[in-house]
């Protein structure tokens, strides 16, 4: 029998880059929110700069939900889709506490895409079989609170247009801001410095990449040590600004906002008149019932999706919020495939640093370059990057090798010569929803409880590939100018669109009812008090990382929660 | 967070109880050895037999040998690293290596009449090719090809791993390659690309900060 807790005001599932956002406009507003985390709080002494222990799964600690629940993917209907691992973590902070803390905002044209195209090139050129549709707000709404992120969780770049006003240090190709950000950028390595004057060279605006890691001492954390071991693990000293320690915090010091760990939610429950009343949730093997107002959902996109498919009820018999078999469509995730690396005829000395001190190019990204004689939409952001592993570099050197056996003397003196000479990028390009491409229960596989994983059934189309191939010579031009002696890699995109840390949609944000999950603020077409976070609202990517873009509009959506709380509890 | 010199107890925990050869070894080995804080192990495996461990060492010094581009896996102990990992964090695949090796040595045996450890390089270099090519005959579940890749990955682990593990002795593997050791704060003019990094001659776990694990 599920104990039935005390009835609170808010909870937020899932204390990510997302929820952990949330929670502090809703905190600070007097609201009593509730956080339900499947992870639990990790300790830095634990985030010690071992490539072994890394590699060996053994970090993070304390429950991984994510390694139970794992994804099937396919490409299409007529596959039978494979279980892979999920590519998140469960920890207080989510993945922010792993991720490489890239902290972009979208570019103007990513909110608007379909009516942009159509005005610029015409309607033809919207690819075949793709919903994209226009965002329901603009850049300049969403604007003030990506500013309120980058001040709070403390991003670290150089502006590029603030109030119309360019400036070549930072991406002149950015929307306008209203300030500079909090933080100047993170200091360039000589690697870096290799590739600005390449980019130079070739006539392409180069910039230091923005980076939610503190480049100084900022609210009680110390700037960056550029020590290496930052992605896929966790800052020692804090440097990296996952929300916990910035937002998460933060929100237990300002209101009544408490976070319960280790617990995994199961289904949110709903009254007859379509309103959710709860959450339900199992901790220690014991199940609670938390009654609430709103219920906020930040569980990850394919969670998102999943959690609402599972919560059957009377009023939603297809799935909370689902009476117009909207959620689980308009699913993508980021086009990052064909990967382009270089092998230098010098070192390159990347031992050091981290994923998000790199550099960045846009000239090639979103509208910022004329289609009319192109075939596709869209494009990609160039970037290049420092960090490298001992174990990692001797695995990237293996490709240059071209045969021959990967041991004994030969391989040796090749492993010695070039360790430190090669470097990969991985290409974030625009990716578009199609009508095929969309996340289910999966109808065989199911997790330890017992209950269906999710399910991804996409592959990129020839929009996606066009980009590919495109970029991926882009990067190649940049590498050679740089003095690279060889370059890999063509851009080719694999058909299957698999699991991601860059995954959107499947809870899409739209006015229209028929073809989204959720209203322009968040909140579910059908359930009023129900209101999603993440990566799953997104309709269109990008051509960079997602997680600002998800917070500015987890902010949002929580400020709107607590402005508007008497309309949307009654 | 400078620790070069580790307490009697602290090395003592590192060695897991076994006596170590420190006190045999001449002076510079030494005063390396406990500036490593691993110091050198007594021969004595702690789960792979006497022979499986011949037999491995004898593997991961052609995988990685000591040539004129200096030491290998050998010298870099990549061997105490695996047994100590089979007893550890790799215990599930200790049955895998006692049949892995003992095929090894039954197929040098049979291919050139003596184990493996007791053949010229040349041929020890010729039956692991065969080995890894999947051509040796008398290895169970994924053929022989699996095994060598197995090895292969717990020679580059031992060699090229946090010194901590066991292996990787006197930076062997790190200097190598050039990786500068573990650090907690990296200056500016460490990641300069007209310089070369001195190395930090240190583990990760030289820095009091951090938890120690498992091997």
């Amino acid at each position: 029998m599920a104990t039935t807790l005390k009835k609170t005001n808010v909870v937020i599932i899932g204390l990510g880059a997302a929820g952990g956002v949330a929670c502090l406009p809703l905190a600070q507003s007097g609201l009593e929110v509730i956080g339900l985390e499947a992870g639990s709080w990790l300790d830095t002494k634990d985030m010690a700069p071992d490539e072994l222990k890394l590699n060996r799964g053994l970090w993070p600690p304390g429950p991984q939900k994510t390694k139970l629940e794992g994804i099937t993917v396919r490409a299409n209907d007529s596959q039978t889709a494979t279980r892979v691992n999920h590519p998140m973590m469960n920890a207080v902070g989510g993945t922010s506490v792993h991720y490489w803390a890239q902290s972009w905002r979208l570019n103007p044209w990513d909110f608007k895409v379909r009516s942009e195209t159509i005005r610029r090139y015409g309607p033809s050129r919207i690819p075949k079989g793709s919903t994209i549709e226009d965002w329901p707000l603009t850049y300049e709404e969403l604007e003030p609170y990506y500013d309120k992120v980058e001040y709070e969780i403390g991003v670290s770049g150089k502006a590029g247009n603030i109030a119309g006003k360019k400036d070549e240090r930072g991406n002149i190709f950015e929307g306008a801001r209203k300030r500079e950000y909090p933080l100047s950028p993170l200091r360039t390595s000589g690697y870096m410095e290799k590739m600005i004057a390449a980019a130079k060279s070739l006539g392409w605006h180069s910039f230091v990449a923005p980076a939610a890691i503190t480049s100084r001492p900022y609210n009680g954390r110390p700037g960056c040590a550029y020590h290496g071991y930052c992605s896929g693990a966790g800052c020692h000293i804090s440097a990296k600004s996952s929300t916990a320690v910035t937002t998460i915090p933060k929100a237990m010091k300002a209101g009544k906002f408490t976070v319960v760990t280790e617990a995994r939610v199961t289904t949110i429950e709903v009254e007859n008149n379509g309103r959710v009343s709860g959450v339900n949730y199992l901790k220690a093997g014991q199940e609670y019932f938390q009654p609430a107002d709103a219920v906020l959902v930040a569980s990850y996109a394919y969670e998102n999706a999943r959690l609402l498919l599972l919560s059957k009820s009377k009023a939603y018999p297809n799935g909370l919020s689902n009476n117009h078999h909207q959620v689980g469509k308009h699913y993508f995730s980021h086009n990052q495939g064909g990967a382009v690396s270089a092998l230098f005829p010098f070192n390159l000395n990347n031992w050091y640093g981290t994923p998000a001190q790199g550099i960045a190019i846009d000239n090639w990204a979103d509208d910022n370059f004329d289609h009319s004689g192109l075939d596709f939409i869209g494009g990609g952001n160039l970037y290049t990057y420092t960090e490298r592993r001992p174990m990692a570099a001797i695995n990237g050197v293996q490709a240059w090798m071209q045969g021959g056996p990967n041991w004994g003397s030969k391989w040796k003196a090749f492993v010695k010569e070039n360790a430190d000479r090669w470097n990969v990028a991985y290409l974030q390009k625009t990716t578009l929803p199609y009508e095929d491409n969309y996340l289910d229960l999966d109808p065989v596989v199911k997790d330890p409880l017992g209950f269906p994983v999710i399910r991804i059934t996409a592959e990129y189309k020839d929009n996606e590939r066009k980009i590919g191939t495109f970029i991926a010579e882009k990067m190649r031009q940049w590498y050679m100018a740089a003095g690279a002696s060889r370059v890999n890699g063509d851009g080719n995109v694999a058909g299957s669109m698999f699991a991601s840390t860059h995954a959107y949609g499947g809870t899409r944000m739209g006015d229209n009812p028929e073809t989204n999950v959720v209203d322009r603020w968040g909140f579910s077409h059908e359930a009023p008090n129900l209101g999603i976070l993440g990566g799953s609202v997104m309709g269109t990517s990008g051509a960079r990382n997602p997680t600002q873009t998800l917070q500015a509009l987890a902010w949002r959506t929580a400020e709107h929660l607590a402005q508007n709380w008497k309309n949307i509890v009654k | 967070m400078n620790n070069d010199c580790l307490t009697r107890r602290q090395m003592l925990q590192r060695l897991g109880g076994i006596i170590g050869l420190a006190a045999v070894l001449p002076l510079p080995a030494r005063s390396l050895a406990r500036a490593q804080g691993l110091s050198a192990v007594a021969n004595a495996p702690v789960s792979l037999t006497s022979a499986e461990a011949e037999t491995l060492r004898a593997i991961i010094a052609r995988i990685i040998p000591a040539d004129e581009n200096g030491p290998g896996a050998l010298e870099a102990r990549a061997d105490r690293y695996i047994d100590r990992a089979l007893a550890g964090a790799l215990k599930n695949q200790r049955s895998t290596y006692a049949a892995g090796l003992a095929a090894i040595d039954a197929y040098a045996q049979s291919a050139k009449g003596s184990v493996f450890a007791k053949l010229s390089t040349s041929d020890q270099d010729l039956i692991l090719t065969e080995i890894q090519s999947d051509r040796a005959t008398g290895f169970a579940g994924g053929g022989s090809g699996q095994f060598f890749n197995l090895v292969r990955t717990h020679t580059i682990q031992g060699t090229f791993s946090d010194p901590f593990y066991g292996g990787n002795e006197n930076f062997i593997g790190w200097d190598l390659i050039g990786y500068p050791g573990a650090r907690v704060v990296v200056s500016p003019n460490l990641q300069r690309m007209d310089i070369k990094p001195e190395s930090s001659r240190k583990s990760a776990y030289d820095y009091s900060m951090f938890i120690k694990g498992e091997f």
